[in-house]
């Protein structure tokens, strides 16, 4: 079909014939474009080395899963359909704007493929797109600009509010398929006044509308729409691009890139340098992220990609308990700086730059309880706790270390536990375990290893924790023995702490310790000795976390529980982060759960991926935030909202800080908690022969 | 400016169970962890401030044994430019004017425009920095708990005084101060700093180096006996509501100074 209204590329704009002009607007507008990418791109080039690209299948699925698929945006239901919406469309649509823009400069122009029918197919489809677009733009416009959701508020330390930037865009997202309405309405009207078949324009659809609306307009009128129509969406279609990289839309550039090159092993902690062996890290002269080139390229392209959703902070345990940390800001913060240290004209900022204290603060930093809350929303995948801990080592490396935290480090130095007790003093939970536990004492060996961890070594009520677990093994007919004396912390939180060097040395010391044992295998209740043990360290034997053996030996038959005594009991599930988020073992405690007769359960709103941290363990028990609430008094108040008034956890920190948050807030004899290790024990099915002692091999 | 920061070594209470000997004149110290004197390490904080401001150097120095270099590589670690180790035979069982008098001698052989000590090592005295201040004839103020640089020869120095208030007074350098907990927030040093600072030479001082003749630091006191006292009656329970128990404990507070 020929279209009956001159083509922008036939027609003259004062004077100025159509090839030409569109020519200069496509020239300029790709140049200023290409400029601007390659200014933002500065700083990555000079960044840290980042390994992305192995694993090619597992980033391919990634890409179509969190990418195309948009995986993780319905998880709030309705910006998330939204977004699938407008993302769908700008797919289809991104067709329409390639061949739009070469439409002015060669008449007629079709890519090559949508010639013949799969053209009208694609027109349809694009028109539908196109209203899709135009439909979730205003309603999203609406919604930012009139309904101002919560979650977008910029709080005042923060800097000033996003939403003129946010409906900006939309508006610039509403003219573009408005003027390609215009323009492919007015010649639809045309070709129906000749009589010409334009099936294709779907009833509905912004071309369609446009289409009636000018029915009665003349055809000078029609011409000027058309021209108009196409001049405007070129040049609306040019500063949108260039005005992409300027905010949180060049995620519309850098988000699918980012989720391909998305972190592959979930609860592990980058390498202070992916260029630098551990050993050699005594080389370097500097530790961590200090200056903005400290990170790596891949990092960069995290802050990049941010698009100011809010979703992190709004699952942010230390947010919602104001702390100064909001995940999201750490990423706006860091762009705004990077884009003022490299601006698209001018020289790049001075060198040696601090971070901390120009774009990011100490507490801020030091806030983070690395639950992962924020890794596990994050549409596009920014990785956060990476990040925390670079900044951490860092600061470490400066001597900037709270001082709550300086005595439980020197004490890990020293003694191998953030409490200074005495190492020989390690074992003595096992006095009141009732069975015989092997201590190995840097002796001996075991097919079964318990790596007990400090805290349920030392603490008078988590050695109950130990005491249960080792009943239950026995249970469950385990041979095991433990470390005693030999045991170092794991170091889990020293690592996360960003004490690198101090971390090292507890895992060498453990892992030398736990290889001399020949174990075979490794138990342990504490969700963050697991997660060190099974990502941290290497070289050693599988690792398991007690609910996996609870729920074999209820498998194997070799463990059955008695009924709950008390039926007025509602019990609720809390997934510790390190055994929930980081190691996605969300079913077997609760199938361990489900294994107890008569356990009446409750599940939390915040529960499985979206649970929420009790206030953090390891050396965040001794560090003293500046907070509004505890964490774990917001938690108590969920499972109370669940109507529940028991409280089951796994981890030995979820326990120490619930019980703490019981108290504060006030309900001691309305709700309690307890290890998953001590219901079991409680209820397990078992003859009663008491032996005590250790055992010294 | 030129600061000499006198440090010792202790054992660390936070890390330890202390334990009498069977003979009572020492504590336990086969198991023991030891860990630079913590108002030492306060007055090398301050002393690096300082330095950090103004410009100069800063020195530390011990009285010990082998083994307390290891605070000295600390406390560079933290900054201090230079370590200097006071150890000999002679030295051994010495007493707080002994530990005084090789101080003095040390810094005899240098330049330095302030000596910082820390208020109060493990043996609870607090003396040496008094002693060293008389043996040298210069002005010493004790419980420093800030410092500012008026000019090139004076300080202003802030003292904690009885129940928790300061006191403001001027001082002429050189002098000498003992430096109490809390003057500041002392910066981290962890292994891998030490590590950084290993291969630094330490300058090792003898009696003989210093011209010390084992009379000038033989001790004139000499410790006889450490006994654990034994408990006391116990509690005393307060009666009453709880706004008469709140009253009661206040005032018992105030009378024991831990309220103002």
């Amino acid at each position: 079909m020929n279209s009956i209204l001159t083509s922008p590329a036939a027609a003259t704009f004062l004077g100025i014939p159509g090839p030409v002009l569109f020519t200069l607007i496509t020239v300029v507008g790709m140049a200023a474009f290409t400029y601007i990418l390659v200014r933002r791109f500065a700083p990555l080039l000079r960044a840290q080395p980042d390994p992305r690209f192995s694993d090619l299948p597992q980033r391919l699925w990634k890409l179509l899963k969190f990418g195309f698929l948009q995986w993780r945006q319905p998880r709030y239901m309705f910006p998330g359909v939204l977004h699938i919406l407008l993302f769908a469309g700008f797919l289809v649509l991104s067709v329409r704007s390639i061949s739009l823009v070469v439409v002015g400069i060669v008449d007629g122009f079709v890519l090559p493929g949508l010639g013949g029918s799969a053209g009208v197919v694609y027109s349809v489809l694009k028109d539908i797109a196109a209203t899709v677009v135009l439909a979730v733009a205003a309603i999203a416009m609406v919604r930012r600009g009139i309904f101002k959701p919560k979650r977008y508020e910029v709080p005042a330390r923060y800097g000033k509010d996003h939403t003129w930037e946010a409906v900006l865009v939309l508006g610039l997202i509403i003219g573009l398929v408005t003027f390609d309405m215009l323009f492919e309405g007015s010649e639809a009207v045309s070709q129906m006044r000749a009589g010409n078949d334009v099936g294709h324009l779907l009833p509905a659809t912004g071309p369609w509308l446009v289409a009636y609306l000018l029915g009665a307009a003349s055809p000078g009128v029609l011409q000027a729409v058309h021209l108009g129509g196409y001049l405007l969406h070129e040049l609306t279609f040019f500063a949108f691009l260039c005005l992409l990289p300027f905010g949180k839309h060049f995620h519309v550039i850098t988000s699918l890139p980012n989720v391909f090159l998305g972190k592959l092993r979930k609860g592990t902690i980058k390498p202070v340098r992916w260029d630098v062996k551990e050993e050699e890290l005594d080389n370097l002269k500097s530790l961590g992220v200090k200056t903005f080139e400290d990170f790596t390229w891949k990092q960069m392209l995290d802050f990049y990609s941010c698009v100011d959703c809010g979703r992190c902070s709004d699952n942010c345990p230390a947010n919602a308990a104001g702390r100064p940390l909001s995940p999201r800001f750490i990423s706006i913060k860091s762009r705004e700086y990077a884009f003022k240290r490299y601006p698209i004209f001018g020289a790049v900022g001075p060198a040696g730059e601090p971070l901390i204290g120009n774009a990011l603060h100490e507490d801020e930093i030091w806030s983070c309880t690395t639950c992962g809350a924020c890794e596990e929303e994050c549409p596009v995948l920014i990785e956060y706790i990476d990040k925390i801990v670079d900044l951490r080592r860092g600061m470490v490396d400066e001597g900037m270390v709270p001082q709550s935290l300086q005595k439980p480090l020197s004490a890990l130095e020293k003694r191998g536990n953030p409490w200074g007790k005495m190492e020989k003093k390690r074992a003595d939970w096992c006095k009141e375990a009732e069975v015989p536990v092997a201590v190995l004492d840097g002796g001996g060996s075991a097919e079964t290893l318990y790596f007990v961890d400090s805290i349920t070594s030392y603490d008078d009520r988590m050695q109950k924790i130990g005491q249960a677990t080792a009943r239950l093994l026995t249970d469950a007919g385990i041979e095991f023995g433990i470390l005693g004396a030999a045991e170092r912390d794991s170091g889990h939180e020293v690592l996360r702490f960003g004490e690198q060097t101090l971390y090292q040395s507890l895992k060498e010391q453990n892992t030398e310790a736990i290889q001399a044992t020949g174990a075979k295998r490794i138990v342990t209740a504490d969700p963050h000795a697991f997660n060190a043990l099974k990502n941290d360290y290497q070289g050693l034997p599988p690792v398991e976390h007690i609910s996996q053996t609870i729920l074999r030996g209820v498998r194997e038959g070799r463990i059955a529980f008695n009924p709950v005594e008390d039926q007025s009991k509602v019990y609720t599930y809390h997934d510790p982060c390190y055994l929930g988020r980081h190691n996605e073992l969300y079913e077997e405690p609760r199938q361990v759960l489900e294994s107890i007769p008569g356990l009446r359960q409750a599940e939390m709103e915040r529960c499985r991926d979206r649970s929420f941290c009790c206030g953090g363990g390891g050396l965040m028990l001794f560090f003293e935030p500046e907070e509004e609430q505890r964490m774990g008094v917001l938690r108590v108040k969920m499972a109370q909202e669940a109507g529940a008034n028991v409280i089951v956890t796994a981890c030995p920190f979820c326990l120490v800080n619930i019980e703490d948050a019981i108290k504060v807030a006030g309900l001691e004899g309305e709700m309690e908690a307890i290890d998953l290790t001590e219901l079991a024990d409680r209820q397990v099915k078992r003859q009663v022969t008491a032996i005590d002692n250790c055992v010294n091999q | 400016m030129d600061i000499l920061v006198c440090v010792t070594r202790v054992p660390d209470t936070a890390e330890n169970e202390i334990e009498v000997s069977k003979d009572g004149t020492d504590i336990e110290r086969g198991a023991l962890v030891y860990s630079i004197n913590e108002a030492d390490n306060y007055a090398v904080e301050e002393a690096i401030q300082i330095k950090e401001r103004v410009g100069g150097s800063v020195t530390v120095v011990t009285v010990g044994t082998e083994e307390s270099e290891e605070v000295l590589r600390r406390e560079m670690a933290m900054g201090a430019d230079k370590g200097i180790l006071l150890t000999d035979d002679a030295f051994a069982g010495t007493d707080g004017r002994g530990i005084a008098t090789i101080l003095k001698a040390e810094v005899e052989k240098g330049k330095y425009d302030l000596i910082l000590t820390g208020a109060l090592a493990d043996a609870g005295a607090g003396e040496v920095g008094g002693m060293l201040a008389a043996m040298l004839d210069r002005p010493y103020a004790s419980l420093v708990n800030s410092i500012e640089i008026v000019d090139e020869s004076t300080l202003k120095v802030g003292r904690e005084v009885e129940g928790g208030n300061t006191e403001m007074n001027r001082i002429k350098l050189p002098c000498v101060l003992s430096i109490q907990t809390g003057i500041n927030e002392p910066r981290y040093v962890g292994i891998r700093g030490i590590r950084q600072v290993a291969s630094v030479q330490i300058p090792v001082h003898g009696a003989g180096d210093l011209g010390l003749k084992a009379e000038a630091i033989a001790p004139r006191v000499q410790r006889q006996d450490y006994f654990v006292p034994t408990f006391g009656a116990g509690a005393e329970m307060l009666e009453g509501s709880n706004e008469e128990i709140i009253e009661k404990l206040v005032e018992m507070l105030k009378a024991k100074g831990g309220l103002k």
